[in-house]
């Protein structure tokens, strides 16, 4: 049951957060993005906040054996920078400024606009299938 | 509350929401011992991507994404957002699908986890994802 409840209370908080920091808004993200015209800084206080909430998880993560409700911590430790992750980032970066909207937002805003939003998770998730599949072949 | 300067800006909105996200990954960190990056979860969620979390978790975070984005809305009377043409909405999808498994995260595992942790991979994602963000609203907006 815990396997369930921690993820489900973090991803309906998160989406509670998106939501009220205007990230599932693609106009309001835009505007962000849009730096040389209107710039809107709405979304560097959504980054500052959870990024202030998170130091301070991290300095308490560091001081438990393990984490509350799971038998080990399952982190990311690779310290590499490859040409895969800046491609990437670089691309992601491209389509989020295109439709201004995120993976997150992508689902919380299922709750918002159905229609639009399932275009986007969609297609989404068939990039991430056609990774997937060119990979598997490697 | 506005931002002197920037009349469209909603600050105080903007930190309660970032309080809330940074509070949902920190409960995924210290409760689960796992980073709350969406793409990865998602990607795992529906058989996309290896990982030791179980899908079953996984899908339980997904769920909760638009369950959240439910109760804000019915709590509060925001105005519906406008979205791109379902093309627009398509070829952005299929590039941020594509992306986010390449760069390994977006803006809630790079963006809020990773930076908060120092990590270099994260640093210069974000810088990387926020750059070519910036570069393609400027070239829409000049194009269009």
């Amino acid at each position: 049951m815990r396997q369930l409840l921690i993820p489900l209370a973090s991803g309906t908080i998160f989406g509670a957060g998106l939501t009220i920091g205007g990230m599932t808004d693609p106009a309001r993200v835009r505007g962000f993005l849009d730096l040389f015209r209107a710039w809107d800084p709405t979304l560097a206080f959504v980054m500052g906040g959870a990024v202030l909430v998170m130091a301070l998880a991290w300095m308490v993560q560091r001081r438990m054996l393990r984490p509350a409700f799971a038998d080990a911590f399952s982190l990311p430790d690779r310290n590499d920078l490859t040409a895969r992750l800046i491609g990437g980032s670089a691309l992601f970066g491209i389509g989020w400024g295109i439709a201004g909207l995120c993976p997150g937002p992508g689902f919380a805003a299922l709750a918002i606009a159905p229609g639009s939003a399932a275009i986007f998770v969609a297609a989404m998730l068939a990039g991430m299938l056609a990774v997937r599949l060119v990979e598997g072949r490697n | 509350m506005s931002l002197p300067g920037f009349p469209d800006a909603a600050p105080l909105a903007g930190l309660t929401g970032g309080l809330l996200i940074g509070l949902a990954a920190a409960i995924m960190l210290l409760g689960a011992g796992r980073i709350a990056g969406v793409s990865g979860i998602a990607a795992r969620a529906f058989g996309l991507a290896d990982s030791s979390m179980p899908r079953t978790g996984a899908w339980a975070f997904v769920i909760g994404l638009p369950l959240g984005a439910l109760i804000v809305t019915r709590l509060t009377d925001t105005p519906a957002p406008s979205f791109a043409a379902p093309i627009t909405l398509v070829i952005a999808g299929l590039i941020v699908g594509i992306g986010t498994r390449l760069g390994s995260g977006c803006t809630s595992g790079h963006g809020v986890c990773g930076m908060s942790r120092l990590s270099q991979r994260s640093l210069v994602a974000t810088a990387t994802f926020m750059i070519t963000g910036f570069a393609t609203v400027a070239l829409m907006n000049a194009a269009f």
